[in-house]
């Protein structure tokens, strides 16, 4: 069908065709970025070598690592290993960088999970009542408190939920991930009662800048859906009030929702970062915060390079479907 | 009356017409006012090592050690206190926010103006660049930049203003196309006024107001970023302490209960950032012209 489409309309493939290339260029220069970048902080062989060992040691681990070479082969060979998708051993682990990445990649991709589906669950239905009743008390209340949202650092308000619930209360753990439990071949913490509890404030804190932006999404849509003619038809057709807000505002509010968030699902991965070493969550986001205190330069390199052609990709995917579902996106040299 | 002045007047009485926005606005000025005059303001110099007694460490708020001192929001794990450690961390969470703001405004403005002036393949280009740069999250592109190159004040600015320019260019082309096709442009262009001229003189003083909102919110998001980056130990360096490291400091304290180190800086950290996102979200309604 895809396909088809292409053939059919060979501007789109041009379109797409340099697209394509600029994300292989934008992955190129940031290759050059973060190798150039990462080579000229710190020096790990200080860092890595036991300061006792003698000169020929120094000398042998130096030789191992690849780090007597000019930095120009350096590059290269990392250019070449990085396509055959090796990207160097930890310096501090002594494991394959990319094996390290991937193993905590389910960690992080289940805290984003959850995370989004609590911002759901609490954005939308406040979201839907501030637009259902613009001048309430509460709209007020619920939009005030999606400016604070905003304004709040995630990091502190992690510091202040584990102080919270954690310290004080003791009601729920602060640290790890807790017990984790295999489903249908999944290996996540999500499917015992146990890492459930230690997913859960991690996750509200994760989703607190969600859950703003999502109220602020549900309430212009649901305040626009609500002067349309087929609510007022179906209003006087005599359907009760709850029948017309949880069926034909919420069905028709839900789709632009779920693109806009779904498609910003690449920020709360970025945004894990903090949350993961704020309750010591192991995902990848702590591993490049530990990487970059341990000055654990292949795991540095690796982390970027995959979050970079992960973004990249996911924007490109974003922009040819925009594309094709909506005509009006100006496609260069289509001047109809 | 001078018309500029009557224009200002009435600039005033349309910002005031929000009380949120007017209130938020004068805590941003008491703010602004204890990051300038923080060594002034503060009870004491908490990077004075003379005065700093470590044997006042962890002391809870409304504490007073055996000379006499009094500390109103306690001290920090190192006995400093935290009133003054907090107005001192505000004049550099403000001083770094607001100076890559300022950066970040000139950059943007200069391509996004020149972008509009010239069109053609310059124009494509950097706002192609603008796009790219845009689809990454800001956190992600500081991380970058701070894990390539390590962590200090220069790196951390420089962090900050690459994330920010791009907003800056966004507005000022869209604004600059909208004042480009207007007579006065013709106008000056028939007086065979340079282009730089036309560009920097005739056409950003009429970009100024959408630049100034985005200004405003940016600003409040450079501060946040700048404290997470801290906090993370990726921004300033423990020389220049912010908001965000005095929360960070804090952080290992939180488990045997004293939170006053961490929650304090916090919130003055909130404050500023919501006191600016108030008048930055009351000047963009009064700027939108789709609202009157």
């Amino acid at each position: 069908m895809l396909w088809f489409l292409l053939l059919k309309n060979s501007k789109m493939t041009a379109f797409i065709c340099t697209r394509f290339a600029q994300s292989i260029l934008v992955l190129f220069i940031m290759s050059l970025l973060v190798f150039g970048g990462v080579n000229l902080v710190g020096d790990p062989v200080e860092m890595l070598i036991n300061p006792e060992a003698d000169q020929a040691e120094v000398e042998r681990v130096i030789r191992e690592l690849g780090l007597d070479r000019p930095v120009t082969e350096q590059y290269w060979y990392f250019l070449v290993n990085a396509f055959k998708g090796d990207l160097g051993s930890s310096f501090i682990f002594g494991e394959p960088a990319l094996k390290l990445i991937i193993q905590r990649m389910p960690a992080t991709l289940e805290l984003a999970l959850f995370s989004l589906f609590i911002s759901l669950i609490i954005a939308i239905p406040l979201g839907i009542y501030a637009g259902y009743n613009p001048d309430s008390k509460a709209s007020k209340v619920i939009m005030a408190g999606s400016i604070l949202g905003f304004s709040m650092p995630t990091f502190w308000v992690g510091i202040i939920f584990i102080m919270i619930f954690a310290v004080q209360l003791g009601w729920l753990p602060s640290t790890g991930r807790g017990e984790i439990g295999t489903f249908m071949g999944i290996n996540s913490s999500l499917f015992t009662l146990n890492g459930l509890s230690h997913v859960f404030l991690p996750a509200l804190n994760l989703a607190l800048f969600k859950i703003s932006s999502v109220i602020r999404l549900t309430r212009a849509g649901t305040r626009e859906i609500i002067l349309q003619d087929y609510i007022t038809f179906a209003r006087s057709k005599g359907i009760s009030e709850k029948r017309v807000v949880l069926i034909h505002v919420l069905k028709n509010i839900l789709i632009p929702i779920v693109t806009v968030v779904g498609l910003e699902f690449g920020s709360l991965i970025a945004f894990s970062t903090v949350t993961e070493t704020v309750f010591a969550w192991p995902g990848m986001g702590k591993l490049i915060i530990d990487s970059i205190y341990n000055l654990d330069r292949p795991v540095i390199v690796a982390y970027l390079m995959i979050i970079v052609t992960f973004f990249v990709f996911l924007n490109l995917i974003v922009d040819i479907i925009y594309t094709f579902l909506d005509p009006r996106v100006r496609i260069k040299g289509d001047h109809q | 009356m001078n018309p500029k002045l009557r224009k200002f007047l009435e600039f005033c009485k349309d910002f005031s017409s929000n009380k949120v926005a007017l209130v938020a606005f004068f805590i941003f000025l008491l703010i602004l006012f204890v990051a300038i005059f923080a060594p002034l303001v503060s009870p004491t110099d908490p990077y004075d090592l003379n005065t700093v007694s470590i044997m006042n460490s962890r002391l809870p708020p409304f504490s007073e050690d055996f000379s006499g001192n009094y500390f109103l929001l306690g001290t920090d794990g190192a006995g400093r206190d935290m009133v003054s450690a907090i107005f001192y961390g505000l004049r550099v969470s403000l001083g770094v926010g607001v100076l890559s703001g300022i950066f970040a405004l000139i950059i943007g403005s200069f391509f996004g103006i020149s972008a509009a002036f010239f069109g053609g393949r310059y124009e494509s280009l950097i706002m192609r660049i603008v796009d790219i740069q845009l689809s990454f999250p800001s956190i992600l592109v500081a991380l970058i930049i701070l894990a390539a190159f390590g962590k200090g004040v220069e790196k951390t600015i420089i962090a900050l203003i690459l994330v920010q320019w791009a907003y800056y260019a966004r507005t000022a082309r869209s604004s600059a196309l909208v004042e480009i096709n207007k007579e006065y442009v013709d106008a000056a262009r028939c007086l065979a006024f340079g282009n730089t001229r036309i560009m920097f003189k005739h056409i950003l003083p009429n970009c100024m107001a959408p630049l100034i909102v985005v200004g405003t919110l940016q600003t409040a998001h450079a501060i946040s970023l700048e404290a997470t980056l801290s906090f993370l130990g990726l921004g300033l360096p423990i020389t220049e302490p912010s908001l965000g490291l005095l929360i960070g400091n804090g952080f290992e304290y939180m488990y045997s209960g004293d939170f006053w180190i961490s929650i304090f800086p916090g919130v003055a950290l909130l404050i500023t950032v919501a006191s600016i996102n108030l008048v930055g979200d009351h000047l963009r309604d009064m700027f939108n012209p789709r609202l009157h």
